[in-house]
């Protein structure tokens, strides 16, 4: 026995041209700002840092891990007492946001906020740490 | 047919396996030879089993003579000044013989001490009730004595404000920033939400200085190692009769007073 043809579709162009519209604005947004995303910003070194040469640590570690070390200077320094820093090249340094970190990148503004921005990170450091710059 | 597919199975198997393991040799191969971070304390840091303080009260007579100390230490850990009293952060300041000794008060005390300004502080006490209470560990007890904040764990509950007995912390109601006269860039201010008292200059203590208070004092006041019998805080406690603030709790404090 044959089974009946029940294949046909009703309203083939209305439901067509429905999903079209559909299919148009759901991706509304992809091709409205194609070729309009923010570039990411470049941090700006500073010229004592780019004097400096070397962070404490390589820069791709830095990059990507400024803030887990950033905790563990916290921790180690309020902590443990232990404020002096011995980088792997054998340079020494005081684990102070404000007083090492700032005192060679010295345009808070151009160094970390721009990336912070860029990201919407809104680290609160500096509720209590100061910029020198800032400093009245 | 059936063995060759058999084969070629295996081979790959075993030619997958060699590539995914040479990543993981290479990075266990390099691990052990890149040189590591070491951390440590300042060779200049002066050290002590239990760092303690005398205040000899007799070289203290008026306000004025309190004034340099107080001022040093608001000055340089950015105390901010507010006119309202309930906002007030303190860290050092002068109190009143019946609010600083109510145990010790008694029928005609003599004129001196009555009328006198007594320099106080935090007491960083042996058995610390604003240590026992902080429910983040934020206030802790350090291996030197000094009872010391971290004001990154503090969420401004306030239990330690209702523990201390001698009224030594400071609640910051409002962002203190606007109201300190000289920012000092050294040390940080502290944030809206967050209590605060004395810290020792632990600050001071890692870099080899002693307390800035102690050393604006003219020898009034005498810091060191109660731990060690020949220091000069326990030579000063030797020839001298000291009192404790309210003893009676137990809390041990390690400030002294000479009266």
């Amino acid at each position: 026995m044959k089974m009946p043809n029940n294949k046909k579709m009703y309203d083939k162009g209305k439901v067509a041209l429905g999903l079209c519209i559909f299919v148009v604005l759901i991706t509304f947004p992809f091709w409205f700002n194609l070729g309009k995303a923010a570039p990411a910003p470049e941090p700006k070194l500073s010229e004592k840092a780019i004097a400096a040469k070397e962070c404490i640590l390589p820069k791709p570690i830095m990059k990507y891990q400024h803030m887990q070390i950033l905790n563990e200077w916290r921790d180690t320094v309020v902590r443990e007492a232990k404020r002096i820093y011995v980088s792997p090249s054998g340079k020494e340094f005081n684990m102070s946001l404000s007083n090492t970190c700032l005192d060679c990148h010295t345009e808070k503004a151009e160094f970390c906020d721009t990336c912070h921005n860029y990201a919407s990170v809104v680290p609160y450091c500096w509720d209590c740490h100061i910029d020198p710059k800032e400093a009245k | 047919m059936e063995s060759s597919k058999r084969r070629f199975l295996k081979i790959a198997g075993i030619a997958a396996l060699g590539l995914g393991a040479k990543p993981v040799l290479d990075v266990m191969a390099s691990s052990g030879e890149t040189a590591q971070p070491k951390i440590m304390t300042g060779e200049k840091a002066l050290s002590a089993k239990r760092w303690g303080m005398v205040i000899d009260t007799r070289k203290l007579q008026s306000e004025e003579d309190l004034k340099p100390m107080i001022e040093v230490c608001d000055k340089i850990h950015n105390i901010p000044k507010f006119e309202n009293k309930n906002h007030e952060i303190k860290w050092i300041w002068e109190e009143e013989f019946k609010h600083v000794f109510p145990m010790q008060q008694q029928d005609f005390l003599d004129d001196r001490l009555k009328h006198m300004a007594f320099l106080t502080l935090c007491n960083h006490c042996q058995n610390a009730p604003c240590v026992r209470v902080c429910p983040t560990k934020a206030t802790f007890s350090r291996e030197d004595g000094i009872v010391l904040m971290d004001f990154h764990r503090c969420i401004g509950c306030r239990f330690c404000m209702a523990a201390c007995p001698y009224g030594s912390r400071s609640f910051n109601f409002r962002d203190p920033r606007p109201f300190i006269e000289k920012t000092n860039p050294d040390f940080p201010t502290r944030t809206k939400g967050v209590v605060e008292k004395c810290n020792f200059c632990a600050e001071r203590l890692a870099v080899g200085k002693i307390p800035a208070c102690v050393e604006v004092s003219n020898g009034a006041l005498t810091f060191g190692d109660l731990d060690d019998p020949e220091s000069e805080v326990r030579q000063v406690l030797r020839n001298n009769y000291t009192i404790r603030r309210k003893p009676a709790l137990g809390t041990g404090p390690s400030v002294f007073y000479i009266v």
